[in-house]
């Protein structure tokens, strides 16, 4: 009898996360907000003189560094997809850069990418023992997690890389890198351009210029995972299975899902994200395994999936944006920085113009106001201290939280301890 | 047992039979069976990661524990499990209201940062001074935890992204910032730390053989107390439980959540501005570039190994502590000391696997008792649906899963049976 009446509502929660809206915005809209950045940008840099906003060098900079964040980002969301919260991808991602580093010592780089994901799998496994089978709160398992990920990691340095040329308890030896390339052709013309110093030409050939050259195969295998991880999960039977775990297990296992073999496979799978994230930072950003070189990454990846509403262009969008200040930190800090502050307070001012437009005056008149104190900052100082910079991440993830947290949509069951069986 | 297998019988309910804090062997070996388990484990695991590396762990454990209980070795543990017990009762006033602090690590840099340059900036009698400074700490940690509080109530943030980014916010931007000579520190020596707090400021210690231990475990001691009172003997304490156990039922109740909400944040960062303060009133006296980081995420693992227990937590804190200082003579040997650090971070999966464990134990054991009295009831001619079954006897479990295994979930759970039951 309780059967009959839940039928019509089966349908809804496999219904509910594959909504129109969840593709790519149009690729128009995307591509007009790029052009507004980049102008802004362009701006900036005529203003003040920080030639480092649109250069080439910081362009690769952003690429270099935002790809374990982005990397970070789809292990949380695959985990997330399937309503298990993953706060120990940082523990998971140790495991990858230590994994990693270790098999690169001695084999091809090729062979220690593969080490990476399987240690941030293994990460990954073990999480989804504790949450999935055992029924452990999500976040005390990823806790115990970043307890254990370097503890582990540190073991193994003391046992294995002490001794050896370069290693320690805290470093390992050098390892085998993976290759580079740089677009024939295309790179050199950009370069050219990009030194007319022609408004907003030059700009776009330094941005675009960057991203062309000197480039890791192993970036291109990451990028190359946003889209695909968006096929996977939204274009497939799989995909909309290990969602609707996450948005109502009980509805899931209902219409047959077996709804533990999927959290464990999202898990698994978010493990090796994590990982692989983790060797890139061992393998492509340095060239050895050191103690703390995630430095928080893991959590950033959380922050940009945040930001970008569980979803993965916005997730891309958010680890650019975190990488991209991260690498002005890197070239001529204080000063790139400080400039950013100027093109902050010229975004909030187009921002405001378009909400006027919109009709929204309050939102217009906030943003004019975020605006006009951003501005005030920028002409009073003359530098932003490097550890503020260094929080920008954390803070932009606050300020998006806090002012948008109306939009922002997780997916239903996500964190809630699921038992099979348990649907009433 | 005895009481359940009669009717149940308003006029002779005995509210005391049901208190919960009644003594209880059964669940008493329960709760105790978990962190020996967990104990157990990590020592088993440990022992087959030195066997594979190549050293004997049993020449391992018996040299820690010969090293761990030398005088010397005492008095730091005391020292350091001082801390770690305040950062375990952040963590844990968080806990029983099913709010996770994991921002302890930066609210009491935070606030230790802030609480040594105020210390060392004012002249003032030896009391007021330390009083000072502690209240100081204690003001900023809730404050920094304060922000937390407010998004979550206010804007819906929830507190464990919120806090994380705050760590990262205070501990590796406002305190770096601050620790800078441009802003408050001064270069000594090529070391950067804030001016040292003048010795009124400084907190009396204990001289024992091994050494002196931080007066300020009197401290930890009292706020132990304090925790325990607050919480288990007094209105907001059981408002905090409660709304911890069902926000929903708190409201209908009477509680304010969202005030609840902020207060318990308030506390926890009250409490976590005072995890830096022994080691700052009784050894450095200064902030500096080697303050310890990451006891914030130590007293995670010690309240869930401690299991938010007053009491439980000391023991806890002190295990941990010994781990910490007893590895020193593992280098000695030849054996990398970080299996320490290994053994901690199983202990704390192997407790939060076990606690599940015997409390799906305890879940069933009580199905049996409860089915067994139901049982009992409808040979005696009450029907399964009256209104006595589970009246007084029956606990929260009982009454959720009562239902669960009795109603018609049967054709969509293969696997219901082993859900409830099996564990």
């Amino acid at each position: 009898m309780a059967t009959t009446a839940q039928r019509p509502v089966l349908p809804a929660p496999g219904a509910a996360g594959s909504g129109p809206r969840i593709a790519l915005p149009a690729w128009g809209r995307v591509l007009a907000l790029l052009g507004a950045v980049l102008f802004i940008l362009a701006v900036t840099r005529s203003v003040s003189g920080a030639h480092d906003l649109t250069s080439s060098g910081a362009a690769g900079a952003t690429l270099r560094l935002a790809v374990p964040i982005m990397l970070a980002g789809l292990s949380g969301l695959w985990s997330e997809r399937a309503g298990v919260v993953n706060i120990g991808l940082e523990g998971m991602m140790v495991l990858g850069t230590w994994a990693g580093a270790y098999v690169a010592v001695d084999h091809s780089w090729w062979w220690g990418i593969l080490a990476g994901i399987a240690g941030g799998a293994l990460g990954g496994l073990l999480h989804a023992l504790a949450t999935v089978t055992f029924g452990v709160d999500h976040i005390v398992s990823g806790v115990a997690l970043n307890l254990l990920g370097p503890g582990i990691a540190r073991f193994l340095s003391a046992l294995l890389f002490t001794g050896r040329p370069g290693g320690g308890v805290t470093q390992s030896p050098q390892v085998n890198q993976p290759g580079t390339f740089t677009v024939p052709g295309l790179a050199p013309a950009l370069r050219s351009v990009e030194e007319k110093g022609w408004f907003l030409v030059s700009d776009l050939a330094g941005m675009l210029g960057g991203l062309v050259t000197d480039v890791s195969w192993v970036t291109v295998f990451a990028v190359a995972l946003v889209p695909l991880t968006l096929f996977v999960l939204w274009r497939t039977p799989f995909g909309l299975r290990l969602r609707s775990c996450g948005e109502n297990p009980h509805a899931a296992e209902s219409l047959g899902v077996n709804v533990y073999r999927y959290k464990y496979a999202a898990v698994v799978i978010s493990g090796g994200f994590a990982g692989l994230g983790g060797a890139f930072l061992s393998m492509v950003a340095s060239n050895y395994y050191r103690e703390g070189q995630t430095g928080g990454r893991g959590f950033i990846g959380l922050a940009a999936m945040i930001f970008g509403n569980w979803r993965p262009g916005g997730l891309l969008s958010g680890a650019a944006l975190f990488g991209y200040t991260d690498a002005l930190q890197l070239r001529q800090g204080e000063t790139s920085v400080h400039a950013l502050l100027l093109a902050l307070a010229l975004g909030l001012a187009a921002f405001a113009v378009w909400m006027v437009v919109r009709r929204r005056f309050v939102a217009a008149i906030a943003a004019a106001l975020a605006g006009a104190g951003t501005l005030a900052v920028y002409l009073l100082s003359d530098s932003v201290p490097q550890q503020f910079t260094s929080a920008t991440p954390y803070v932009m993830t606050l300020l998006v939280l806090a002012l948008a947290s109306q939009r922002l949509r997780m997916p239903k069951a996500d964190g809630q301890v699921y038992r099979r069986g348990s649907a009433g | 047992m005895p009481a359940a297998t009669s009717r149940f019988d308003p006029r002779r309910f005995d509210p005391r039979r049901f208190d919960p804090r009644r003594f209880d062997p059964r669940r008493f070996g329960l709760a105790a069976a978990a962190p020996v388990m967990a104990f157990v484990i990590a020592v088993l695991l440990s022992s087959v990661v030195l066997l594979i590396a190549g050293h004997p762990p049993l020449t391992a454990f018996t040299d820690m524990i010969s090293y761990g209980t030398q005088a010397e070795s005492v008095v730091n543990i005391l020292n350091k499990s001082s801390g770690y017990y305040l950062s375990a009762v952040a963590v844990a006033i968080g806990f029983r209201m099913s709010l996770f602090n994991i921002g302890v690590d930066g609210q009491y840099r935070v606030a230790a940062m802030i609480a040594a340059v105020i210390g060392a900036a004012v002249t003032l009698p030896a009391p007021l001074h330390v009083l000072l400074i502690i209240v100081v700490a204690v003001v900023v940690g809730a404050a920094w935890a304060g922000i937390a509080g407010l998004l979550k109530v206010y804007r819906g943030v929830s507190e464990v992204i919120s806090t994380i980014m705050l760590n990262y916010i205070g501990g590796s931007s406002l305190v770096p910032w601050m620790l800078t000579p441009a802003v408050f520190a001064v270069l000594n020596n090529n070391i950067v730390k804030t001016p040292d707090i003048p010795t009124s400021g400084w907190f009396p210690g204990i001289t024992v053989p091994g050494g002196e231990i931080y007066g300020f475990i009197v401290i930890s001691a009292l706020v132990g107390v304090g925790y325990w009172f607050l919480l288990g003997r007094t209105r907001f304490g059981y408002d905090l439980r409660a709304t911890g156990k069902s926000e929903p039922a708190a409201q209908a109740s009477g509680v304010d959540v969202k005030r609840m909400v902020l207060w318990s944040m308030l506390l926890s960062g009250g409490v976590a501005g005072l995890v830096g303060l022994p080691l700052l009133l009784g050894a450095t006296h200064s902030y500096g570039q080697d303050f310890p980081s990451g006891i914030g995420f130590v007293g995670i693992g010690i309240a869930l190994l401690g299991r938010n227990n007053p009491i439980g937590m000391a023991f806890a804190s002190l295990l941990w502590a010994f781990l910490d200082q007893s590895n020193g003579i593992l280098d000695l040997d030849g054996i990398p000391k970080e299996i320490v650090t290994i053994m901690q971070g199983t202990i704390v999966v192997a407790v939060v696997v076990a606690y599940e464990v015997v409390r799906r134990i305890g879940v069933a054991g009580e199905q049996v008792r409860v089915a067994a009295a139901l049982g009992g009831e409808a040979s005696g001619g009450t029907p399964p649906d009256g209104t006595g079954p589970g009246g007084g006897t029956a606990p929260a479990t009982a009454g959720g899963t009562a239902p669960a295994t009795a109603g018609g979930t049967a054709p969509a759970t293969a696997g219901g049976a082993s859900g409830t039951g099996a564990a």
